[in-house]
């Protein structure tokens, strides 16, 4: 158990240093830093003074290791557009995405799973297909073009629609930015009030929807995959109940490879984040990134992909852990059949 | 002892033969069966069919060139669909601020979203089965470094990948020059984040084929081991290859309309669906909607074709889900 | 159990009687006849060997005897009936009832017949549990007799412990605690030694005879060893294209085979102190399904076949003793049937 967390937490604090690297690499070889911090009338000695304060003359892995160092102390530099620390500015925009990513997750996983089972369990029923169905049109759909749709339902036509049709069906909901937020000591979080949680509504929707369908197709063909299976057979042929072959046995099979999965989904939800954020104008990490991306910010990049990152990281250490919990097989055993045979 | 053991004799035939036999095989297989006994596929193909045929052919299906100055007036531009009050004969789904015909400006837009989405799925397609080969043939540290490189980028989705090699470029390369190859830096961008599937589908086959002994025999009358393997790699992997090309074409062109509805893709002067979804954004509120939902449109539907036929292979290549 | 085969067709005294069974899989090019119109029975205790090639419909018929036929497989027509009672059309519910109390299986591959994630004592435990109204220390405590019984060493330890720290042989014992844990009254057992290791397949099958015999069960042997068959088998039955073709004692169909398909399979038998060059060899392979000719499914492979094998299909016919064969070399003149049995074997 403890050699499995240690070797884990090495590959991943491996794949840290590798992102880091791409990110020290942007921010030493894209551009000259010197130029984006100072004004045209800086004289050369005072860009030269500037390249030693700044260590920019040291060596490669110097450079390298105080960028880490620094990194890891949260501190990322100082935006080049809006002249502040990075750390801050992330500080201030983590909240919004993290608590939008979290809703939607929960969304996605909530209705995605048990839908996937019923798909799995019940392959040729009339409800089955029709969750297919939707869920092909929900991949096939982009989450922008989600977005704008239910910004065009329930933002902009829910009044004509309504008064067409006689009374009010369609409630008119937020569709910009995040309504009132509370301050949680440094955490602004709109769960508390009444406007920030319907400014949820929509956003959450619109980044659940793709996971939520990956989820649910991926539980379904997990779930064929195991109901084929000669142990599925054999607890048939022994009698055991419906209920204990398909969510005794079945079930807890099909998680093992759905947990890896759904964790990469959660983590790919943080960054389809920016895209929802960019429709709904949510004012998360996201939204900063596609600024910094159109005004070549590099440090806001570099910090953007090392969150990103980070994120991946813990999320990946979380469902090898579960997967270790989940699957004997893993558990590593130096009595394998030992002495038999 | 055994009952029933069956005795073949391995014949391998040439790849003229072997082409010859998959498509004799192919018109009698479960593969075309189903597809003529599917209405949906047939559907489907026929929407993708007609999405490429009128991109490809775009300036004769188009009523009108919106991208030339001259015909394009003002005084025209947020005009209805012809169904609506003030509609215009002469543009079937309206225009946009600019005086373009909604319809025409799909036209062309699909031309520029199936042509990234091609090109980056055959790039992907060339650098995958690449890689895959040489990773399945080499093995050891050649194939240890390419894989773990495989992991740490699946491990992030296709989009974020997309959007930094898309900033990367934007920020290396002066903003004049990106604007004569942001279609390359497209196709990189978003051809570089799918390679990994082709690599490990590809690298699976090839390591049972490394062993093979025609393999050794080939490297002993000096003809590249690694030619040979792709000869007899290629058929196996078709198939997987196949489906899994048929639906990154759709995710494909999804990054790309994602991309540029971000603002970082296609630019404004030649505009994809995505391009064209994001201008018609700005007017949603001020109730011109079919600026944007009719591109949209055209997008999902496009999208939907080619899943359904990603799916549909899928199924019908892989007997097990019969 | 000699006398059993005296009165094949006493319906009243086998535990088992199928009759005229016919499973049919639809498929988008019309319907396949996997299993054509089969009638046998197995008595009380007694073990009837299956044998044929892949493809002959011995599996299937297994399956559906314990009602665990895939679709789009199906039963198209017939009866199976357990002790008198009809079975091939019960409702699911009521069917697992049956399956593990009355009618236990083990199936081919002991690797992948145990869920990977449970430890073998919650397997064997939930089965016990299922179908008797035991307690769980008491379920636990029969648990750890039964692996005894199968030959497992410190039972009371490795019961504890997942598929994947046994042997392949030592988990095949498991499954066949597993099929016998509430004494059912048959066994079917579907190919249970062909992925085990040679050295391994003999113990398994000693076993699986010794526990059925003590705990009284019936067995329904499916294999495509004839060698399995002529060591355990009280009869036999040989499946050839989905039609029975020749049923009878185990020791009359191994040394005088009649029909001219199961005296081919037994020339192809490596006997001790019989010179080896002497194995004949059927030429051809079984059709398939789809390709089943007219008249005898064997006549093209059979060299005994006249015009009649090629126009019309023979039906399982008394051929002296206790053996009956599908096969026109037997009909009508007891001259022909003497001499058919005569230049055979």
């Amino acid at each position: 158990m403890i050699a499995f967390v240690v070797r884990r937490l090495l590959q991943s604090i491996l794949v840290m240093l590798a992102v880091g690297f791409i990110a020290f690499s942007l921010f030493t070889y894209v551009g000259d830093p010197i130029n984006n911090m100072v004004g045209q009338d800086t004289t050369l000695e005072q860009r030269q003074e500037l390249r030693e304060r700044l260590g920019l003359d040291d060596p490669f892995f110097v450079q390298y290791g105080s960028f880490l160092v620094k990194a890891v102390q949260g501190d990322f530099g100082i935006s080049y557009r809006h002249r502040r620390p990075v750390s801050q500015l992330i500080a201030e925009r983590m909240p919004a995405t993290l608590e939008l990513s979290l809703v939607a997750a929960f969304l996605a996983l909530f209705i995605g799973v048990p839908m996937g089972v019923y798909t799995g369990l019940h392959r040729r029923g009339f409800l089955s297909q029709v969750f297919l169905t939707v869920s092909l049109i929900g991949v096939s759909l982009p989450t922008f073009l989600i977005g704008i749709l239910l910004i065009l339902i329930f933002g902009v036509m829910s009044q004509d629609i309504n008064q067409a049709i006689g009374f009010s069906l369609l409630p008119q909901l937020p569709t910009f930015g995040r309504g009132d937020v509370t301050q949680v000591g440094w955490w602004s979080t709109g769960f508390l009030t009444k406007s920030g949680l319907l400014a949820l509504i929509l956003p959450s929707i619109t980044l659940a929807l793709l996971q939520m369908t990956l989820i649910m197709r991926l539980v379904r063909s997990e779930m064929l995959e195991v109901l084929r299976t000669d142990y599925i057979k054999f607890a048939r042929a022994r009698g055991l109940s419906n209920r204990a072959v398909n969510f005794g046995h079945a079930l807890k099979n099909t998680l093992v490879p759905v947990i890896t999965i759904t964790g990469l989904q959660l983590g790919s939800i943080i960054a389809f984040a920016l895209i929802t954020e960019q429709v709904f104008q949510w004012p998360g990490m996201g939204l900063l990134f596609i600024q910094a991306i159109n005004e070549v910010d590099i440090p806001v990049m570099a910090s953007y992909l090392m969150m990103i990152g980070f994120f991946f990281v813990v999320i990946n250490l979380i469902v090898d852990l579960l997967y270790y919990v989940v699957d004997p097989r893993l558990r590593a055993d130096k009595a394998v059949a030992a002495g038999h045979q | 002892m055994t009952v029933g053991e069956e005795k073949q004799i391995v014949v391998r035939p040439g790849l003229a033969e072997r082409m010859v036999d998959v498509t004799r095989r192919f018109f009698d297989s479960d593969l075309w069966y189903s597809f003529t006994r599917s209405p949906v596929i047939i559907v489907s193909a026929f929407v993708t069919l007609l999405f490429v045929g009128s991109a490809v052919f775009a300036p004769l299906v188009a009523p009108n060139d919106p991208f030339d100055l001259a015909s394009i007036d003002l005084l025209d531009s947020f005009i209805p669909p012809i169904w609506q009050d003030g509609g215009d004969s002469r543009f079937l789904l309206g225009t946009d601020d600019q005086g373009r015909g909604i319809f025409s400006t799909i036209i062309y837009g699909s031309r520029i979203s199936l042509g990234v989405g091609f090109a980056s799925v055959l790039f992907a397609m060339v650098l995958g089965i690449s890689l895959g080969l040489i990773s399945g043939y080499f093995g050891g540290a050649v194939d240890a470094v390419i894989m773990r490189a495989a992991d740490v980028q699946l491990t992030f989705p296709a989009i974020l990948i997309a959007l930094l090699i898309d900033g990367l470029a934007r920020a290396v390369l002066p903003r004049d020059f990106h604007s004569e190859v942001w279609f390359y830096v497209l196709v990189l961008a978003i051809g570089l984040s799918f390679w990994v599937q082709y690599a490990r589908t590809v690298r699976g086959s090839a390591m049972v084929e490394r062993n093979k002994e025609y393999v050794q025999a080939a490297r002993v009358i000096g003809i590249p081991p690694v030619l040979i393997m792709l000869r007899h790699v290629l058929p196996n992997v078709m198939g997987p290859v196949l489906v899994i090309a048929t639906i990154n074409l759709a995710i494909a062109v999804i990054t790309e309309a994602t991309l540029s509805f971000l603002g970082v893709g296609v630019p404004l002067t030649s505009p994809s669906l995505g391009t064209l979804i994001r201008v018609g954004n700005d007017f949603l509120f001020s109730g011109e909607w079919w600026i944007t939902i009719f591109p949209g449109l055209a997008l999902a539907v496009l999208v939907l074709a080619v899943n359904l036929l990603g799916d549909w292979l899928r199924d019908a290549l892989n007997p097990k889900l019969r | 159990m000699s006398d059993a085969s005296s009165s094949p067709r006493s319906s009243n005294q086998a535990l088992l009687q199928v009759d005229n069974l016919r499973i049919e899989i639809p498929n988008r090019r019309g319907t396949l006849v996997a299993v054509d119109d089969i009638s046998f029975h197995i008595n009380e205790g007694e073990v009837l060997g299956v044998v044929g090639e892949s493809g002959a419909g011995k599996s299937l018929t297994g399956a559906a005897v314990i009602g665990l036929l895939e679709p789009p497989c199906h039963i198209a027509g017939g009866q199976i009936q357990l002790d008198g009672r009809r079975i091939e059309a019960l409702p699911y519910e009521q069917m697992r009832r049956i399956r593990g109390r009355e009618i236990g299986m083990v199936f081919q591959d002991p690797l992948t017949s145990l869920n990977p994630l449970y430890t073998i004592g919650r397997q064997l435990t939930e089965t016990i549990l299922t179908h008797t109204d035991m307690n769980e220390n008491g379920a636990r405590k029969r648990a750890i007799e039964l692996l005894e019984e199968v030959g497992i060493p410190a039972a009371a330890q490795r019961i504890d412990q997942y598929p994947h720290q046994f042997s392949g042989g030592m988990r095949q014992r498991v499954v066949i605690a597993l099929a016998l844990c509430i004494n059912p009254r048959l066994i079917i057992a579907d190919e249970p030694t062909t992925a085990l290791d040679v050295s391994i397949q003999a113990q398994i099958i000693t076993l699986l005879k010794r526990l059925c015999r003590e705990h009284g069960a019936a067995v329904m042997l499916v294999t495509h060893d004839m060698g399995v068959i002529a060591e355990t088998a009280d009869r036999v039955a040989v499946m050839y294209a989905g039609r029975i073709v020749e049923v009878g004692p185990v020791a009359d169909v191994v040394l005088r085979a009649q029909h001219p398909y199961t005296s081919g399979l037994m020339g192809s038998i490596p006997l001790v102190g019989h010179d080896v060059e002497n194995l004949t060899q059927i030429d051809g392979a079984m059709p398939r399904l789809n390709a089943i000719p007219r008249g005898c499914a064997f006549n093209p492979r059979c060299p005994r076949a006249f015009d009649r094998c090629r126009q019309e299909r023979p039906d399982l016919q008394p051929v002296g003793g206790a053996t009956e064969a599908a096969c026109w070399l037997f009909d009508q003149q007891d001259d022909r049937l003497s001499r058919g049995s005569g230049t055979h074997g």
